[in-house]
């Protein structure tokens, strides 16, 4: 397995490079930097708030609206186990849509800036 | 559908246990042996502090992911979960749906910025723009707090389970099962360090997938794979009807036990992406991407299992008299083995003896994955935050950092084990509800303020540390967890007046509240350079270890 086939000292392969607090402040207020940023926060953030309102409605549906909940659909299965199925599925979802979305939009940005950076080192 | 196959009349654990005690005990030696020779062999790989704290970095993403759902499904997800459902029907799946979801969390928040600035424990990242020790010192206490609140809940729950499993009734066999546990999980981590515990623990996360794969399969079968006919007739068992697959019967009663329930759920969401011994599993991968996907893993497997829950906690319901679940254990936690054993032929049946045997080994495997895990971030953090950089203000060598982990590593699973026998008869089982509420309250959002705000300074970060850390054990200790109720701690003693059972609805915001009052109120600026360094390593992996 791939244990057994690590160099002896572990980490991130030759020994990372040291960029200066200068440079780090520079690559901050960098347009790329930025724009980097901006891809992760306007993605991660509002989804963030979307599936934790998503999983409070859902509590506060199985605490409030019992007879809702109770309500069956086909069979012995109801609502309830239907929207508590829904919350497995939308996790699944949102897990896909944001790797989806971090190997598409952040992967080559991020991995730009860190080769010039530790190129520039 | 038939009546209820099988309504086995004398089905208590001990007694069908002690017949096939033979059995599991050969099961539970064989896993001990491959869990020692795979940590003597992962401890001849460790060589530095990276060996050590974070397996070398060299896992894949899918080994971590593996190892990451071994650590999460403790013996409460698996039995307590199995176990609450048997008991209250809809609401114990409950439990399941806030587990699972608080990993997107971690996952859209935490894993990869962690990876990527972080090296060792929670406390590197907390304290990377900040003054250290008093910031190492905060993160260092409220990992310990919240990983001994943890591992006392799991190993008193193993000296309960194993000695029920094996049919052991006296009070030293007990405490003995308790010193068991509590020195193979120091020898796990004093050895195989960080490597030796990831394949412990990727070990039973296939043996618990397994185990309740096989259990699910057989359950569906009996019931033709239809799963309205299986929730038709543990409704009909339970004795409750439908009311059995409607959330209430365990949450429902007035306002206070809704409330209750709405701070459990915040508690669980939020609470995971704080927990130490999860975020340590971080750093024993390559690259933020690679923890990325083992995030990913661990939901898909975490996911996969926690739906399994329904077959294993429904069918209990509906193949067991609930009179037997509660007479084995009051909390449901036999549930699982229960089940395991009608479904294989009844009590005193081959079939019944071999799966349960099989399930009492993986429950023991869960156990001691888990234990291990908890160890290992305590033990870490102290020998890491509080040794080398609090005392020896970050001038130690990697040996002594190393030996200090070691010693560190008996000391904090000596306390457990002490902790563990002492509290071998109280209903600890609310312990690890009150552990992630800790998390949430203390970590999450030190952690959260850490890496995206920019004004944020350390006395914000103590502030919200230590302001969520005591408002959450302290609200625990006046609640009736601890006192006044027959299901209390101290069942005897009476000084409770918080009402609610979880103090994640107040103790939450009030981390999230002291963390910015901290920094508006701070006399002290936050340093810009610090953020950058920070922002940059975070998003790009620039200079990650």
């Amino acid at each position: 397995m791939t244990t057994e086939a690590a160099p002896p000292h572990g980490g991130a392969g030759p020994a990372p490079a040291h960029p200066s607090a200068e440079e780090f402040t520079r690559v901050q207020q960098s347009p790329e930097f930025a724009e980097l940023r901006s891809s992760y926060r306007s993605f991660a953030f509002p989804l963030t708030v979307a599936f934790i309102a998503w999983y409070l409605l859902y509590v506060l549906l199985s605490n409030y609206a019992g007879g809702f909940m109770g309500t069956k659909l086909f069979g012995n299965i109801n609502v309830a186990l239907v929207l508590g199925l829904a919350q497995f599925a939308t996790t699944f979802l949102i897990a896909w849509l944001y790797s989806r979305h971090a190997a598409a939009k952040l992967d080559p940005k991020a991995r730009a800036i860190k080769q010039e950076m530790e190129a520039g080192a | 559908m038939s009546a209820f196959p099988h309504p086995a009349p004398h089905l208590t654990l001990a007694a069908g246990a002690s017949e096939h005690r033979p059995l599991i005990i050969t099961l539970f030696g064989l896993f001990v042996v491959a869990t020692l020779v795979i940590t003597v062999w992962a401890g001849r790989q460790t060589k530095d502090a990276a060996d050590f704290y974070a397996g070398g970095r060299q896992f894949t993403g899918f080994q971590n992911g593996l190892a990451i759902s071994g650590d999460y499904m403790s013996a409460a997800s698996f039995l307590g979960i199995a176990g609450a459902i048997a008991l209250f029907g809809y609401d114990g799946f409950l439990y399941s749906i806030g587990f699972l979801v608080a990993w997107l969390v971690a996952l859209l928040l935490v894993a990869e910025p962690l990876r990527n600035s972080g090296r060792y424990t929670m406390g590197d990242v907390l304290a990377y723009r900040m003054r250290q020790r008093p910031v190492r010192t905060a993160a260092g206490t409220s990992t310990i707090v919240v990983s001994i609140f943890y591992l006392l809940a799991q190993m008193a729950g193993a000296g309960v389970l194993v000695s029920l499993l094996l049919g052991i009734t006296s009070d030293g066999g007990k405490v003995a099962v308790v010193a068991l546990v509590g020195l193979l999980m120091i020898v796990y981590v004093t050895v195989g360090g960080m490597k030796g515990t990831t394949w412990v623990q990727m070990v039973k996360a296939v043996l618990l997938i397994a185990g309740a794969l096989l259990i699910t399969f057989l359950v569906l079968l009996k019931f033709d794979f239809n799963i309205s006919a299986l929730l038709g007739q543990a409704a009909e068992n339970s004795g409750q009807g439908s009311k059995f697959l409607e959330p209430g019967l365990k949450y429902g009663k007035d306002g206070l036990t809704k409330l209750d329930f709405i701070s459990l759920g915040l508690a669980l969401v939020l609470g995971t992406a704080g927990l130490p011994h999860i975020l340590i599993r971080f750093y024993t991968v390559p690259t933020a991407k690679a923890a990325r996907k083992s995030v990913n893993w661990a939901i898909g497997i975490i996911g996969a299992f926690y739906l399994m829950t329904i077959a294993l906690g429904f069918g209990a319901a509906a193949l067991l008299k609930r009179a037997d679940i509660l007479a084995s254990n009051k909390a449901g936690n036999t549930a699982a083995p229960l089940l395991a054993q009608e479904i294989g032929g009844g009590a005193g049946s081959t079939g019944g003896a071999v799966l349960l045997a099989v399930i009492s080994a993986v429950a023991f495997a869960t156990i001691l994955a888990v234990v291990a895990g908890l160890t290992l971030a305590s033990s870490s953090s102290f020998a890491h935050d509080i040794y080398v950089n609090v005392i020896r203000k970050g001038r130690a060598t990697e040996k002594e950092e190393m030996r200090a982990a070691r010693w560190s590593t008996v000391v904090i699973g000596a306390v457990a084990i002490a902790l563990g026998a002492l509290a071998r008869d109280m209903n600890v089982a609310g312990l690890v509800a009150l552990a992630f509420a800790v998390a949430a309250s203390a970590n999450l959002p030190t952690i959260l303020y850490s890496l995206f705000w920019k004004r944020f300074t350390t006395q914000g970060a103590l502030w919200s540390i230590y302001g969520g850390l005591i408002s959450a054990v302290g609200l625990v200790l006046f609640s009736p967890v601890v006192s006044g109720k027959p299901t209390s701690m101290f069942k005897d003693a009476d000084f409770y007046w918080f009402p609610l059972e979880n103090p994640g609805i107040i103790s939450i915001p009030l981390g999230f509240l002291l963390g910015w009052l901290g920094t508006v109120l701070s006399k002290e600026e936050a340093d810009p350079q610090k953020f950058a360094e920070l922002e940059v390593r975070s998003l790009t992996g620039t200079g990650a270890h």
